[in-house]
């Protein structure tokens, strides 16, 4: 089984620091992958690059056997990559039907935009669906700015859904989130991924990780340190060092 | 194409005037004025304030709604009024009517001149926009004085048109008036497709939309240069109302930022808010300066009056009077859903 997402020895550094080190990672078809790390190892980073917000120094990335190295990044949306933000955004000032609505489009032309009316009822349909399914349809004519942190979490995951992408790259979608939110989340994740849904998730609750990844990957000072099962990884010596700082394991081996 | 029109004129048009009938009242107003107005200086003060709503309109439909706020558009109306001035001279048309058909050329050749513009100065944002767009707008009107073919400081005569001075400023009027329509339609109509859609979205957040598929540079150069034509148009049927031109007056950064005063003063961003900023600022600006030119009160008079609609009503007028209708409208269906859940529980 080939990876349905690739990224191969990746490396982007800003200014003097590297923020991505020879990276590499698979993400397989159908799989949940955890991306997991201490904070400044490069997981935002690395989304950046995938979904072609940051060009890489060296390396490629490729999706479904394209190379999407240097994509911008509504071309790679539009090839079906879609991602949330570790802090979320939404389009503040228009409602959360219409923030669904800007996403619905994956590759219509520019041209196409201005000689059709902003949405068919089939698209306020299908929007109004994916806003039931994270629970905040009856919002749907507020503007997007009045939701609260967790309903824009849940805002950002509607309208990448819309779109309908192969993969979705969700940062931190735990993040900040009250622990009865965190566990529809991962309900709504584990629904998704059964209909087919193939998700890489940057999130520092091991819990949340830990039970909803079947592979999970470790980054640290800008490589992939280890990929494996959680239990794998969980008793990795290496993940301990780097969690914890391997400079002193010789001290107290 | 023949879908495009019919999206953009007629299907809106109609949808338009059957949900918005009160659109119609002061458009029968307007179009009524210079028939009980016939008092030549008023009828100028109408004309020129028609030039701004549509120009301020024409502005709004990109920068009102993109968040681009361009501060140099004054390069189009005078990229228009010397197209008119010059297409006419040279060409030798007789002095007429026949020259309103070089207004449109105007617009066309105002879009023409945008869109290499526009292609440079949308790779910033924000402050670096405002102030790349005066410096393109200063970059014309240096042009304009120090070359040849624009007549240089000593500007342009037009072929002299000969109407009866008591009727003169009528067919201008009308005319100005039918670009208001045009530029109103087209903001509408813009605002209601998912063009207008991705230009709010690129306001809010430029960065998570071109991740959400829409293409930003595309959508961003298409929305300034379209908001070119309507300008460039009224920069040439000034022109031609003047019958002569001079760099100062048809690149006049004073028009920069009136016409996006008028619509910070109407409601940025709406359809409605700079046609109702250039209605109220241009139309008062023109009769106090009439009124009170003698000593400087008319500037008194007009700040007084800018300053009271930012102190309270900062989004504008047409967002303030409908901020307050919702929640109203909000009110009222809580007190009608209060009332029935009371009904309910009698029943029951």
């Amino acid at each position: 089984m080939s990876a349905l997402l690739h990224v191969e020895n990746v490396s982007k550094s800003f200014g003097g620091v590297q923020a991505l080190r020879d990276c590499s990672l698979d993400v397989e078809k159908g799989s949940i992958t955890g991306l997991i790390g201490p904070n400044g190892s490069g997981k935002t980073t690395l989304f950046n690059v995938i979904t072609g917000y940051v060009k890489p120094d060296s390396g490629t990335v490729t999706f479904a056997d394209k190379t999407i190295t240097n994509a911008r990044p509504n071309h790679v949306f539009a090839l079906g990559v879609g991602r949330t933000f570790q802090l979320t955004r939404i389009f503040a000032r228009i409602s959360v039907l219409e923030n669904m609505l800007v996403a619905t489009q994956r590759d219509d032309s520019w041209l196409r935009g201005l000689t059709r009316s902003m949405s068919s009822k089939v698209e306020v349909a299908n929007a109004m669906e994916w806003l039931s399914f994270v629970g905040i349809s009856q919002l749907a004519d507020l503007p997007a700015g009045a939701l609260s942190f967790g309903q824009r979490k849940l805002l950002e995951l509607a309208y990448v859904l819309v779109a309908d992408p192969d993969v979705i790259l969700l940062d931190e979608p735990a993040g900040g989130v009250n622990l009865t939110l965190i566990n529809s989340i991962a309900e709504k994740i584990k629904a998704l991924n059964e209909n087919g849904k193939t998700f890489l998730i940057v999130e520092h609750n091991m819990e949340f990780v830990m039970g909803l990844c079947a592979r999970v990957t470790v980054m640290h000072q800008g490589t992939a340190l280890v990929s494996g099962s959680p239990d794998e990884v969980r008793s990795n010596a290496l993940v301990l060092d780097a969690y914890l700082g391997g400079d002193d394991e010789s001290e107290y081996a | 194409m023949g879908n495009f029109l019919s999206r953009l004129s007629l299907k809106n048009l109609l949808r338009l005037a059957r949900k918005n009938l009160w659109w119609l009242l002061p458009l029968v107003g307007l179009a009524l004025f210079p028939i009980f107005e016939s008092n030549p200086s008023y009828q100028t003060i109408g004309f020129y304030t028609l030039i701004f709503m549509a120009c301020s309109t024409s502005w709004n439909m990109f920068s009102g709604y993109s968040g681009y706020i361009a501060l140099g558009s004054a390069a189009f109306f005078g990229t228009g009024a010397y197209t008119m001035a010059l297409l006419s001279i040279h060409w030798n048309m007789a002095p007429g009517a026949a020259m309103f058909w070089l207004v449109p050329l105007g617009g066309l050749v105002a879009v023409v001149v945008a869109i290499p513009i526009g292609w440079v100065a949308l790779r910033v944002r924000r402050h670096t926009f405002v102030v790349i767009t005066i410096a393109i707008f200063f970059v014309f009107q240096l042009f304009a004085i120090n070359m040849s073919f624009t007549g240089g400081t000593a500007g342009l005569n037009l072929p002299f048109i000969s109407w009866n001075a008591s009727y003169y400023d009528v067919p201008f009027y009308y005319v100005a008036l039918g670009i208001v329509l045009f530029a109103t339609l087209l903001s509408a109509s813009v605002r209601r497709s998912r063009f207008g859609l991705q230009l709010l979205a690129i306001r809010d957040d430029e960065d998570r939309a071109l991740g959400l598929g829409v293409k930003v540079a595309a959508v961003k150069l298409t929305g300034f240069a379209m908001s070119a034509f309507a300008i460039g148009m009224c920069g040439a049927l000034f022109a031609m109302f003047q019958g002569q031109i001079y760099p100062q007056f048809v690149f006049d950064p004073l028009f920069d930022i009136s016409i996006a005063l008028m619509a910070f003063f109407g409601g940025l961003g709406t359809v409605a808010g700079p046609l109702l900023g250039g209605l109220i600022l241009e139309s008062a600006q023109q009769y106090l300066t009439v009124t009170f030119s003698n000593d400087s009160l008319y500037l008194i008079l007009l700040g007084s009056l800018f300053l009271l609609v930012i102190m309270f009503m900062p989004q504008g007028i047409i967002v303030y009077f409908r901020d307050r209708y919702s929640k109203k409208v909000d009110r009222d269906r809580a007190a009608l859903s209060i009332s029935n859940l009371a009904l309910n529980d009698g029943a029951s």
